[in-house]
């Protein structure tokens, strides 16, 4: 096949992304510590850029460019945009965090953009080995950032530990593609898709790839019983970059799912939907459970990711055009609250004082009202109450649940979701019921009260009107 | 009919002149305060017009507005009244003017925060009764939580986040089964449009498996027992703003919905499990009675006893499947459900009017035990005899709203089965006792300590709530008839409709 340069249109965010990245790794070598700001607006306009190349480029048909291996299409073009706006949004909340912490180096913004890469190339993959690339990629970057603060041992262990489970995960993945290969001879996912439909493959060998692929997404997506890294990870590395694990990765595994198991394996469904449903009926019950018991906020949010990364499943498994998008729905709007929830605990720290327990809340409405109620509509949302994006997100993936006749899996989700209000209510009430306890200012700059003011009354402003990223999505899959 | 959309004006004008008020900040609180009465007695004049410009001679739903809202799940913004609803809106709205004036003084701690409170409360609560879109219906009977759950657990009392989480979190579990047994019909049907579920054929299995998924939620609400233990204390720690609005208009969303879904969504269950429904109204009328009589707190006392009444109306909207099986009755069985629905609305006032007497004398003594009081008539005559009155109303006394309902209801047990009447009319002899003995203790006899010797008789602010929630009692206890005739239509049409069965 010929080198056809028109090919490089539907790539262009990931190529503007990967050379500014690289521009901005060399320009701030020559940069003096003060002049660090410099390094920070860069990648702020790259990934302003990148949005909107990918806007840009996108609409219209579907196109797979490089022999298959890349794809473009409405997917695409909402989740490279959606990943860049997340990314744009942690990068902001952590300036001053990093700056507190004599961590402002332009490495945390040149490894950040690395990974958006990653996720990137995940969400755009049209064969097993594109995926596996922006996987490695996003995961490496991230391995390093836990490790950001090198004078921090917890921060080191956690990457450690992130690395090694991490990499175990990497092998089970490589070797279901494997497995799947053998079976079906293609590595693109329309290959393994026609293979299938052709009924030419032999049944045990891909059922066997696939548990494996299985367990390799499960440990991206941080799903029980492969969750084990995800608490002392949020824990261990710095808050800024803990806001960055939990919120856009979770995009990217969603696309990385629908690729390979709606465009992929869409025709074993029924075999990996049952994995599925064990998966999330587990991450549902542990990490809403276990959230209960954590005195750590940081803790508490990684139990709370693994019961929301639950949620996402219930979508997922449904198999369908609405499953898809109502997950899309989700993990977009899950990582919006992540990213803001973080962003809050980011405001409550300052110099030489990490606000990751649970009691730092304490009157904080009292120290700053409007903070606070922020913090309640993005608390709110992640128990799902109405009128907010929470609420909606729920209800479409219960929807596509239930139409699957799946009840019965709506029904445990829902009781879940109930012991899950109680540690987002056990927030708003340290908030609001309580006396402070730390009658010290919040101080954060314009930028930053602007940033999250957007993002905590996009929580509300979604769940008034849902309908217009809802029919994204839906268009997106279709 | 009107033109321009009035419904839509009464949810929003109060949420957003919350939300006004919630800027203004506690630094003007006056102005704040006043802002708040202004936009809830406007709400209050916008209501009006649903009542006199409502056609009673039919049973469609009026002042409709029908727009999409999400399209992908044919989710709409479709509101309309009819004689059912109709009536509780007009109650909200009058209720909420007496709640807010009843905080003018009491509440010091960020004022504007809780009149706020109060009046995104008061949309959101006309948004569930006046909601045909079954998802804008569980958005607003969902979002009511978080505003009532901010006013206990910042205004209440010292056992406050126990009550509020209590209450939060028995209210959300009791509801999300209902979401999904609304999901279920949406793929059933194709959309969530309420009326559009009264006509979707279920077989039986389905049927009851809905009707205990609504049955959780609209128990929990109403309470029914055995899941009523989060009320009392909801009542108990709420500041009496709170429990007033619990009582008088939250309680009512329950029953509301037993009429708006359980029964014509799933009318062949409702009358296989109509004698759950009975049993445990029985029980509230009966028990819980009982236990209204040993409480010590006035406060608890009168969420018993908003539980034994709330028993009636259950038992009145599910008595009808007997009448229907009795060769004996001839007709009326309008009666249970409108018995029902009168009993709601009286207790509306009623039970309102009760929590802001012993907020009236909570604001003075500070103390909600009935043995902290005794002979309150000596130094508040002018009070003493509004207490004595609404006591009376609560005890069913005939020419009070409260004897309407239950003798409406009472009647129509009769035409079902003797031995049911009998045990609901008990309710009048055990309703009597407890709350003329409270009252026997707390406003009569010698004046009991000092505490109760210096009390001030109330001021024109409290004159004002009660008299016009006592004129409200006996208007609706002298001349019903007007309230059961905008509802007759749409009753009997649920009656005509429920008759028929829906199994394919």
């Amino acid at each position: 096949m010929t080198f056809d340069p028109m090919h490089l249109i539907p790539v262009a965010p990931e190529l503007f992304l990967l050379t500014a990245a690289c521009a901005i790794l060399v320009i701030d070598l020559f940069l003096k510590d003060e002049q660090r700001e410099a390094t920070y607006i860069l990648a702020q306009i790259a990934l302003i850029g990148t949005a909107s190349l990918a806007l840009l480029v996108g609409g219209g048909e579907r196109q797979v460019v490089f022999s298959g291996s890349v794809i473009r299409d409405g997917m695409t073009d909402l989740l490279k945009a959606s990943i860049c706006v997340i990314a744009f949004g942690a990068f902001l909340y952590a300036k001053e965090y990093l700056k507190d912490r004599n961590l402002f180096k332009g490495e945390f913004y040149t490894l950040g953009m690395f990974a958006v890469i990653g996720m990137l190339i995940m969400v755009s993959a049209g064969d097993f080995l594109t995926v596996y690339l922006g996987l490695e990629l996003l995961s490496l970057s991230l391995y390093a950032l836990v490790a950001f603060d090198r004078e921090s041992g917890r921060g080191s262990e956690a990457a450690m530990k992130y690395f090694v489970l991490g990499a175990i995960a990497s092998g089970m993945l490589l070797y279901g593609i494997s497995m799947i290969y053998g079976a079906t001879g293609s590595i693109s996912f329309a290959g393994i898709a026609e293979a299938i439909a052709n009924d030419a493959v032999n049944n045990t060998i891909m059922v066997f790839g696939t548990v494996f692929v299985v367990i390799g997404l499960a440990f991206k997506f941080g799903a029980v019983p492969f969750h084990m890294w995800a608490p002392d990870v949020y824990d261990g590395a710095p808050t800024a970059v803990t806001m960055i694990i939990a919120s856009a990765p979770k995009i990217a595994a969603v696309a990385m799912a629908i690729r390979i198991l709606g465009e992929g394996l869409g025709g074993i469904n029924a075999d990996w939907q049952g994995m599925l449903v064990i998966l999330a009926v587990l991450s549902m019950a542990l990490g809403n459970v276990v959230a209960i018991a954590q005195s750590n906020i940081k803790r508490m949010l990684a139990y709370s990711t693994i019961s929301h990364v639950g949620f996402i499943f219930l979508g997922l498994l449904a198999g369908s055009q609405s499953g898809y998008a109502s997950a899309m729905f989700y993990a977009i709007t899950y990582a919006l609250t992540a990213l803001g929830a973080f962003g809050i605990i980011i405001l409550l720290s300052r110099k030489g004082f990490e606000a990751d327990r649970l009691d730092d809340f304490r009157g904080l409405n009292q120290r700053s009202p409007w903070f606070a109620a922020m913090m309640l509509l993005l608390m709110f949302s992640m128990a799902g109450v109405p009128p907010t994006v929470g609420f909606f997100a729920k209800l479409f993936v219960l929807e596509a649940a239930i139409r699957v006749d799946l009840t019965w899996l709506a029904i445990v989700a829902v009781f879940f979701s109930v012991i899950g209000a109680f540690y987002y209510l056990r927030i708003v009430k340290l908030m609001y019921f309580d006396k402070p306890a730390d009658s010290a200012p919040l101080q954060a700059g314009m930028d930053t009260q602007i940033a999250l003011s957007v993002n905590g009354l996009a929580m509300l402003a979604l769940g008034i009107y849902p309908a217009g990223l809802m029919a994204w999505c839906v268009a997106a899959v279709a | 009919m009107f033109e321009w959309p009035l419904l839509s004006f009464v949810i929003w004008l109060p949420i957003v002149g919350g939300f006004m008020v919630l800027a203004s900040g506690d630094k003007a609180a006056d102005a704040s305060r006043w802002t708040a009465l202004g936009v809830s007695i406007l709400t209050f004049l916008m209501s009006l017009p649903l009542w006199f410009a409502y056609d009673a001679s039919t049973a469609e739903m009026q002042f409709v507005e029908r727009v999409a809202w999400i399209p992908a799940f044919n989710i709409e913004y479709y509101l309309g009244v009819d004689g059912i609803s109709m009536p509780l809106i007009i109650l909200t709205t009058f209720i909420t003017i007496f709640v807010i004036v009843a905080g003018w003084e009491v509440i010091q701690h960020k004022p504007s925060v809780y009149m706020a409170s109060f009046l995104i409360m008061e949309g959101i609560m006309v948004g569930v009764f006046s909601a045909l879109d079954a998802m804008l219906f569980y958005v607003f009977w969902e979002a009511m939580l978080i505003p009532m759950f901010l006013i206990i657990g910042i205004w209440g009392g010292p056992n406050r986040v126990y009550a509020t989480i209590k209450f939060f979190l028995y209210t959300f579990f009791g509801s999300v089964f209902m979401l999904v047994a609304l999901v279920y019909m949406f793929l059933q049907s194709g959309s969530f449009d309420i009326l559009g579920f009264h006509t979707l054929k279920l077989g039986l299995t389905e049927q009851i498996l809905i009707f205990l998924a609504f049955l959780l939620a609209f128990a929990v609400k109403v309470p029914m027992f055995p899941v009523h233990t989060w009320l009392p204390d909801a009542h108990v720690e709420a500041p009496t703003g709170g429990s007033v609005i619990l009582a008088a208009i939250m309680l009512k969303i329950g029953g509301y919905g037993f009429l708006r879904f359980s029964l014509p969504i799933t009318p062949d269950a409702s009358a296989h499990l109509d004698w759950l429904i009975i049993l445990l109204s029985l029980i509230a009328v009966v028990y819980i009675g009982f236990v209204a009589l040993i409480q010590q707190d006035m406060k608890k006392l009168i969420a018993y006893s908003s539980i034994a009444h709330m028993g009636f109306v259950t038992l009145g909207f599910f008595i009808v499947f007997l009448i229907a099986n009795n060769p004996d009755a001839n007709g009326g069985a309008a009666l249970g459900v409108q018995g029902g629905m009168v009993q709601m609305i009286s207790h509306g006032f009623i039970s309102a009017a009760m929590f802001l007497c012993v907020g009236v004398l909570y604001d003075r003594v500070h103390s909600r035990e009935i043995s902290a009081y005794g002979g309150v008539i000596n130094t508040m005559p002018v009070f003493g005899a509004f207490m004595v009155f609404f006591a009376m109303a609560n005890a069913g006394l005939p020419g009070t709203s409260g004897f309407v309902g239950e003798f409406m209801v009472i009647l129509a047990s009769f035409r079902a089965d003797f031995w049911y009447a009998l045990l609901a009319a008990t309710t009048l002899i055990i309703g009597a006792a407890y709350t003329l003995w409270m009252v026997k203790r707390v406003v009569f006899g010698q004046v009991a300590n000092d505490n109760v010797a210096a009390l001030q008789d109330i001021n024109n602010r409290e004159l004002f709530i009660l008299t016009s929630l006592a004129l409200a009692v006996l208007i609706l206890g002298l001349w019903p008839a007007p309230l059961v005739e905008v509802m007759d239509a749409s009753v009997h049409n649920l009656l005509q409709h429920i008759a028929i069965t829906k199994i394919p």
